[in-house]
């Protein structure tokens, strides 16, 4: 096929009418713009607002659990065995809080290649001794850079420096309503009380903000080895082992496997935070839904402007075809048109819905959840770059289809006829 | 030298809107290499319909029709115009040029869709054609710009350009004045003389006609006279 010939006929019929040209390429134009800047948004701020569960929330969390055991005693007798045997009162036992084998679990868990990693935790319940009056507060133990890694710790220290934690022995990090209520400044020493009585001097490395401001006025962070030493603790005591998946919707499934394999309690996140999923599908729908209307729409400009082309030529048909010009030929003329259309409005729609969701992103955007945010936030997927730019292609095509098809069915001998 | 380029055996053809009309009857000639054939009739006797559906564009008929000794009937759209494009040339009463393109390139046109020389020696070619008819001198023009003697002779060379073996009309001469005709007129009779061109034209121009090698008369969508 001469192609070459096919796109010079092609160009020249464009360039004719290069006007109305150029408004359909500007409709193609003006919706993957949209497209591009409203599906960037709102999924940067589905994004933004999923991850203030996700991130901070262990896929799957180990621990051990402080209840009653499933197996009583009287269940081992032989005597009772064919029984139902009720028990009244029954009470949890002295059972440890600590992760049994913890050091093996983590190195297990580490070859594990379904998860992208793995971040201990300690729990030390204390109170802030400030003047007369005791604060009560909690002192997590964290690996700080596996925290910082996995559930993205550092974006919500507002002062300070979160690493300063694992340099010294005695450096913490405070909640921000907790450090008001203490009145402290950064380097400042504030005193703890444990729950057996022992005292801590700690030095404020850094203020947290999670946004969430029960969880700032009692939480604090420290490195594990500080907390083991408040807790009075050997240094292989780890409460919590906080897991992060490759794949999150395998969380429930892997959930119950580590259950068995290592005799612990595990939660998955799916179960710990049901309600998050719904809002953010139903975002996303919306927000495909009106960028393929805005497509659609300038799909049916583009087939008004082929039409009107497609009567305006008529007689250039006509000829083509009595000299020789099948109509398949004239039909990949109009799609050649269309597609052409498509392609550059796709383009420049790409390159400005690039622009649009940048500028977006200069807008000031101050929310008390995420300190670290202070523009609104966008998603500069080059996956919905490369939808906008195969549905411009597609609704161009389908929109060219029709008219094309049209213009191969001419019948020169009505047009030479007529005149 | 009498060997047969279009062979046409009883075609019938029928209108059926608004109710079915014969407009041919039993149409039965042939044209051979080298032949000046005008048709001519009074309007609406059917020539034109006629001239169509030896030129392959219309093919709702009854009958067959030979081209180069190749039977039409049961051919395909695509490989029609494929004959059109190598067998055929057509001059229309209008012009039908492209105004997007410059003369020469519409006269290039059916050569590069042809493709069977390569774009330069088409250049030649078209260059060539279009001194024989003397409007060399326009090749870079619009056909906007040009006369309607022109632009005729820009439709001739056109339809010239693939070296065809039959030159078709309907009423070239239709919308030009009498000089204008004069020069279409001389263009056909060299083309059969110098270069041994068979032309089939349709006119009701009975001066045009009357010059040229053999006349087919119609009416009423019969042959009286051949």
């Amino acid at each position: 096929m001469n192609y070459k010939l096919i796109f010079s006929i092609a160009k020249s019929l464009l360039l004719a009418r290069w006007k109305q040209t150029l408004v359909a390429a500007i409709g193609v134009t003006f919706s993957i713009t949209m497209f591009i800047g409203l599906l960037s948004f709102m999924t940067g701020l589905n994004e933004l607002l999923d991850g203030l569960i996700l991130n901070r929330t262990a896929h799957v969390r180990l621990y051990n659990d402080i209840k009653p055991s499933a197996d009583q005693p009287i269940n081992s007798s032989a005597a009772y065995k064919d029984g139902y045997n009720f028990i009244n009162s029954v009470k949890p036992g002295s059972s440890r809080k600590e992760i049994y084998n913890s050091g093996a679990i983590m190195q297990s868990l580490e070859m594990d290649s379904r998860i992208t990693g793995i971040a201990p935790k300690i729990t030390a319940q204390v109170f802030f001794n400030d003047g007369g009056i005791d604060f009560t507060g909690v002192v997590n133990g964290i690996d700080v850079e596996a925290e910082s890694r996995l559930f993205h710790f550092g974006d919500y220290i507002t002062e300070g420096n979160q690493q300063e934690i694992k340099n010294a022995a005695n450096n913490i990090v405070l909640g921000i309503g907790l450090a008001q209520k203490l009145l402290v400044n950064i380097g400042d020493v504030v005193q703890v009380t444990t729950v057996n009585g022992e005292i801590f001097q700690l030095k404020v490395v850094g203020f947290f903000q999670s946004g969430i401001s029960d969880f700032d006025n009692v939480q604090s962070y420290a490195s594990i080895s500080t907390t083991q030493k408040i807790l009075g603790k050997a240094n292989n005591y780890i409460t919590d082992i906080q897991v992060k998946l490759k794949d999150i919707n395998q969380a429930p499934a892997l959930a119950k496997q580590y259950e068995q394999i290592y005799y612990c309690d595990a939660e998955d996140i799916q179960t710990a935070n049901a309600q998050f999923e719904t809002g953010s599908s139903i975002r996303t729908l919306i927000s495909y839904a009106v960028g393929i209307t805005l497509l659609i729409v300038a799909g049916f400009g583009i087939y008004n402007i082929l039409n009107m082309m497609i009567y305006e030529k008529m007689d250039s048909i006509a000829i083509l075809k009595a000299t020789g010009f099948s109509g398949r030929d004239v039909k990949r003329i109009f799609l050649i048109i269309a597609l052409t259309i498509g392609l550059f409005g796709g383009i420049v729609g790409l390159l400005f819905g690039f622009l649009l969701s940048s500028g977006i992103d200069q807008v000031p955007f101050k929310t008390s959840a995420l300190p670290t945010v202070t523009t609104y936030p966008i998603n500069y997927n080059p996956l919905y770059y490369l939808i906008g730019f195969s549905f411009s292609l597609i609704t161009t095509y389908l929109a060219g289809f029709f008219p094309a098809r049209k213009a191969s069915k001419v019948d020169p001998v009505i047009i030479i006829r007529g005149k | 030298m009498s060997e047969p380029v279009l062979q046409a055996n009883h075609i019938n053809k029928y209108f059926h809107d608004p109710k079915t009309v014969k407009v041919l009857n039993d149409i039965t000639f042939n044209v051979n290499r080298g032949e000046f054939v005008s048709v001519i009739g009074r309007s609406g006797c059917g020539k034109s319909t006629l001239l169509y559906i030896l030129s392959t564009m219309d093919t709702d008929y009854e009958g067959e029709l030979l081209i180069d000794k190749e039977s039409m009937n049961n051919k395909k759209e695509g490989q029609l115009a494929i004959i059109r494009n190598q067998k055929i040339g057509f001059v229309f009463q209008f012009h039908y040029l492209l105004n997007e393109f410059s003369a020469l390139h519409n006269v290039m046109l059916p050569a590069l869709k042809l493709s069977k020389y390569p774009e330069q020696e088409i250049k030649k070619r078209a260059l060539e054609k279009m001194e024989i008819l003397g409007i060399a001198k326009l090749a870079a023009q619009k056909p906007n710009q040009l006369s309607g003697g022109e632009k005729q002779r820009v439709a001739i060379a056109r339809a010239l350009i693939n070296d065809p073996l039959i030159l078709m009309g309907d009423e070239p001469t239709g919308n030009l004045d009498k000089k204008n005709s004069q020069i279409v007129f001389d263009i056909f009779q060299r083309l059969t003389k110098e270069f041994n061109q068979t032309l089939l034209i349709v006119t009701h121009d009975t001066g045009f006609a009357e010059k040229t090698n053999r006349i087919i008369e119609m009416e009423d969508g019969r042959i009286i006279r051949q």
